[in-house]
């Protein structure tokens, strides 16, 4: 095969690449391009553009950015439980000679894009939406350190996921697994534009997730009420700084990795090609230096969710709060001393394994540690199943087993029999889905009185929560049998008969699945059409405990009329048992600031920029290149950077609150 | 009642299919046939155990505070400000931490015991008749798509087929002629990558006559799915009649074969070779199997010598083979090898007969003064070379 001729105008990019004879992508554009119509219609219709353009693209309001995280979290679950479902039927039906549904070019596709689009556009938008909605109301601040950085860093996020979605429909993914080790994603054996839309869509959406994490650290370092300490930021803030920390020290790593990977692909080097002295175990170890922190980065702020939801629901202080904080900081540290066990099989000294094996087995723990901790929280409690405390329960329970297997894997020797297999596919989703979707639907339930106000309806929750809780068993545990039985990750056609049946039930359980992702979408319906029923005056439907219930539900744009004063580690708590009076008078003009479209620009060239080197558009490159310097620079002439809201508005929203609690004080 | 009882006691039959389904199944990492898988079977299930120890408790901790302290049970004890106990504290880090010391303990010397790279001799780890046995020697490479069995000692190679004697050991040298495999008999023993221009080695011994499965555990490309082969646990005899049949194959394996077997090919059937070429392995190993292509060996030794300078730049030949047949980066050079400065077929031509010692001179290494000799020079066969051994401490 030769390579495709670069054409001045439009690279390599020709007619070939749109995937018009594969009936499946056809399909799949004919519903995503009439339902993308539908939405746009519908918003033309309503009108909603301007609305949409002023009041949430450029919006520099946390609470409304952390919202949009949230949506593009759930809309890209949607693509990944699509590629999932994919597979799960492929490796049901290709028995006996069958070859199922997918060739080889498009499963390996799909399989790379699951891994890719789960991590870092479900689980990281999911992740720092939650943060980044929560951090800055937690510490009783206006809006996070630097709020136009924010807005940027949310559209890179989005940039890389259009990326990623565009592959889909124009050319190819990556057909290299997850991670994309070279040699097989070097120019030889993958010269396609997979790879190179996979590098492109990481760049866009890691410098995104890198700045927000800056963001984060400055808000929660410099931005917290007075009184709060250290030791008494919530639990959730806790392990939002260590989870920022992480993402700050960890993503240079993956950005450095995988510009070294382009520079291969672009220029010619041979940092990981097999001759002229690259090695491609740098690469493995570069990116697992990134990725095992990247795992921590997604369990942290769940396990903060968990420290939340169990206190609130107990109606109990959290437990060791320092031996909780403690742990946090000892796994964050200890992360960075892991990263080998993902490869133990690569043929390291004896010496070396142990190392990384043992330091492995000392996260457990901190880890362990933590879970007793919320055990002693329930302990002497009054526990509400509310469905928030019910996906911690669940929590709980599913994710001792993956920790266990995890700590399996982490003995070198079980690891040469178990790595690579479907045991370690378990074991990974048995901890994402048991600790962090687990986490962040807990936390999505938790918070989205406060978001919104009003609550979730609870009868849809449940339906979501059994089929997500006994769908994850159905799709899991049958892979640790595999796994047992010696079968490897990533194979799209069996020869073993006996083998079936475990694929059949693996894909009943990703059925189950389908239908609790199904009925979390009819919640949140449901909760919208039935909201008057749902809505929550007081701010505070939970009797909970931190400051973000203090204010009222959906906060101010301001967040606080008066930054509060911190006493005790559950603020809000220790302010409702001493009996505290929201001040009516005295309100002063409020600092914000002021919208821009500036990061909609720079992402949206960002993209552009991406696109053009995926494609060798290398005018387009050029151009977009330099626009996004211009752009740039020309923002930081932009002095109109901030208003006052005026008193007499803070006077009169202050004052429909008070309408509203003294109107429902006896409900 | 009775007959509500009565149906509990039997509910337990209700798991009956499931236990049916399991035992149908061939659980080869819990169940394997060789003496170093089931040492890290062994492992697994001792480590899933310890740690058992600690699960079994939280889950039921879990469940039952739950229960006890639910919201409705207005009898158990309700104290919203216990947040701390020093001795449970004290508990709870140090029980998971006892846990650990004790896996730790068993992964130090698991993995040292288990280490691939350690060679099975006599002594306790091996099956007692392994005793005399003269370890196998087998050469594996990783092809797109395909596994190359080399057996050195017998001069014959075997295209997604291997065979081994039971309770002799086997020592595989592995490597990969494009991209990263791994290598792996569930049966036999753990896998381990198998890497472009790098050898891993495994040690392992086959101690049940039988037909395994053996595969790539480390997805390559669109062919990894077929990327299996079987193998053979034969006994003696067994074994060679099958080394027999390998030797009566008509068909070689010499430079050019392997160069036409390296292209991409998937689900290829078992072939076999009467005779291959003895450099060939160090050959793809090195990365030098076309002609003319400097072998990385020989490129390792010129640079840690200090390269060769200046010379070294134009000593540089375009690609025109390449497994792929694909271009470069599209914005960089064309892509270029190393040729190779001297061949062996270069020495025969210049009338050299035999491989050229060249007189050691003054190799002793420079010692600080007081540091004892490094182990390889106390070896007894090592003083029989040029290097006089300095004066050992008299206790020895």
């Amino acid at each position: 095969m030769s390579p495709t001729p670069v054409s001045p105008i439009f690279g390599r990019f020709t007619l070939e690449a749109l995937p018009i004879h594969e009936p499946i992508l056809v399909v799949t554009f004919a519903v995503v391009a009439l339902g993308g119509i539908a939405v746009l219609g519908a918003i033309t219709y309503f009108r909603l553009w301007g609305y949409l353009w002023r009041e949430w693209f450029t919006t520099v309001d946390h609470k409304r950015i952390g919202i949009m995280y949230m949506v593009l979290g759930i809309i890209m679950l949607l693509r990944g439980f699509a590629d999932a479902i994919m597979m799960r039927l492929q490796q049901a039906i290709a028995f006996g000679g069958s070859e199922g549904y997918l060739p080889a070019h498009h499963y390996d596709q799909v399989f790379s894009a699951h891994g890719v689009i789960m991590i870092f556009f479900v689980a990281m938008p999911l992740v720092t939406g939650l943060m980044n909605f929560v951090v800055p109301l937690q510490i009783g601040a206006r809006d996070v350190s630097f709020p136009f950085l924010n807005n940027f860093s949310f559209w890179m996020t989005v940039s890389g996921a259009v990326i990623v979605m565009m592959s889909l429909f124009v050319g190819e993914f990556a057909r290299t697994g997850w991670l994309a080790y070279p040699p097989l994603s070097g120019i030889i054996y993958s010269p396609d534009v997979g790879v190179d839309y996979y590098i492109w869509a990481l760049q866009v959406a890691g410098v995104g997730t890198l700045l927000s994490g800056i963001n984060l650290i400055c808000t929660i370092v410099k931005m917290r009420a007075p009184g709060m300490t250290m030791m008494k930021m919530p639990v959730f803030t806790w392990t939002s700084l260590c989870t920022n920390v992480l993402i700050v020290a960890a993503f240079p790593i993956l950005t450095a990795v995988l510009s070294l990977l382009a520079l291969d692909r672009y220029v010619g080097t041979n940092f990981f090609t097999n001759d002229l002295g690259g090695n491609p175990m740098m690469y493995v170890n570069l990116i697992w230096i990134w990725g095992h922190p990247e795992v921590y980065i997604l369990i942290l702020p769940a396990f903060g969710i968990f420290s939340e939801v169990v206190s609130t629901f107990a109606g109990k202080r959290l437990f060791g709060y320092t031996s909780m904080v403690y742990a946090t900081v000892v796994i964050t540290i200890l992360s960075y001393l892991v990263w080998l066990h993902h490869f133990f099989t690569m043929g390291s000294g004896a010496s070396v394994n142990s190392f990384f094996g043992i330091t492995t087995m000392i996260i457990s723990i901190p880890t362990g540690a933590k879970m007793f901790n919320w055990l002693f929280t329930m302990y002497r409690g009054r526990i509400r199943f509310e469905l928030p405390m019910m996906w911690t329960l669940a929590f709980m329970l599913t994710f001792v087993i993956g920790g266990m297997t995890g700590v399996l894997l982490a003995v070198p020797p079980a690891d040469f029999v178990l790595h690579n297999s479907l045991f370690l596919v378990a074991h990974f989703h048995n901890v994402i889905i048991g600790g962090v979707l687990f986490g962040l639907f807990a936390g999505i339930a938790f918070w989205f009185p406060k978001a919104f106000g009003f609550k979730l309806d609870p009868f849809w929750g449940k339906m979501s929560f059994w089929f997500w809780v006994i769908g994850f068993y159905f799709a899991f545990m049958p892979l640790y049998v595999l796994g047992l039985m010696g079968v490897t990750r990533r194979l799209r056609v069996f020869d073993d008969p006996s083998l079936q049946i475990w694929f059949v039930l693996a894909g009943f359980g990703a059925f189950l699945i389908f239908l609790g992702i199904l009925s979390f979408l009819i919640q949140i319906a449901v909760s919208i059409r039935n909201r008057e029923k749902l809505r929550d005056f007081t701010g505070d439907p939970w009797d909970a405990r931190t400051l973000e219930w203090a204010t009222s539900s959906p906060p101010p744009a301001y967040n606080f009329a008066f930054t509060p004063i911190v006493h005790d580690n559950d603020a809000w708590w220790d302010m409702k048992k001493h009996g505290y009076q929201r001040p009516l008078e005295g309100f002063k003009p409020i600092h914000m600031p002021r919208n821009t479209p500036a990061g909609v620009f720079l992402a949206g060239l960002s993209m552009v920029l991406a696109v053009a080197l995926i494609w060798y558009v290398w005018w387009l490159a050029a151009i977009s290149f330099v626009a996004l310097l211009a752009t740039a620079i020309g923002h930081t002439f932009n002095n109109n950077r901030d208003f006052h809201i005026p008193a007499e508005e803070v006077v009169q929203t202050e004052g429909e609150r008070t309408r509203l609690l003294a109107g429902h004080a006896g409900a | 009642m009775f007959t509500k009882s009565a149906l509990r006691r039997f509910r337990i039959f209700a798991l009956l299919p499931l236990a049916l389904l399991l035992s149908a199944c061939n659980f080869v990492v819990l169940n394997p046939s060789g003496h170093v898988a089931a040492q890290e079977r062994d492992l697994v299930v001792i480590s899933t155990i310890l740690m058992l120890i600690i699960i079994i408790p939280v889950m039921a901790l879990t469940i039952l505070f739950a229960w006890r302290y639910r919201h409705s049970n207005k009898s158990a004890r309700y104290e919203p400000d216990w947040e701390h106990s020093t001795h449970l504290e004290l508990v709870i880090w140090s029980a998971p931490l006892l846990i650990i010391i004790c896996l730790g303990a068993l992964t130090w010397m698991g993995t040292h015991l288990l280490d691939p790279y350690r060679a099975i001799g006599p002594g306790k780890s091996v099956h007692p008749s392994a005793g005399n046995a003269v370890p196998l020697d087998v050469e594996v490479v990783a092809l797109d798509w395909k596994w190359l069995f080399i057996y050195p000692q017998y001069g014959v190679a075997s295209l997604n087929e291997l065979a081994a004697p039971v309770d002799r050991p086997i020592n595989f040298r592995i490597t990969s002629s494009s991209v990263m495999n791994s290598f792996y008999i569930p049966a036999l023993a753990g896998q381990i990558y198998a890497m472009p221009g790098m050898q891993t080695k495994l040690h392992a011994i086959i101690n049940e006559a039988g037909e395994y499965q053996g595969f790539s555990a480390n997805y390559s490309g669109s062919g990894f799915s077929g990327m299996h082969f079987a193998f053979h646990g034969l006994d003696d005899a067994g074994f060679e009649s099958w080394i027999g049949t390998l030797k009566a194959s008509a068909d070689q394996l010499g430079r050019g074969e392997y160069t036409a077997l390296e292209q991409p090919s998937e689900n290829v059937p078992v072939r076999r070779y009467g005779s291959v070429d003895a450099d060939l392995f160090k050959a793809i190993l090195n990365r030098c199997v076309t002609p003319g292509k400097m072998c990385m060996n020989d490129m390792m030794a010129i640079d840690a010598k200090g390269g060769l300078g200046l010379a070294g730049i134009p000593n540089l030949m375009p690609v025109s083979y390449d497994q792929f047949a694909r271009s470069g980066a599209v914005l960089g050079p064309a892509r270029s090898y190393v040729a190779a400065i001297c061949t062996p077929e270069d020495s025969t031509a210049a009338g050299i007969a035999g491989p050229v010692t060249p007189a050691l001179i003054g190799t002793t290494p420079i010692l600080g003064s007081g540091l004892p000799l490094p182990s390889f020079m106390l070896n007894p066969r090592s003083t029989t070379s040029a290097i006089d051994p300095l004066p050992q401490p008299s206790n020895t």
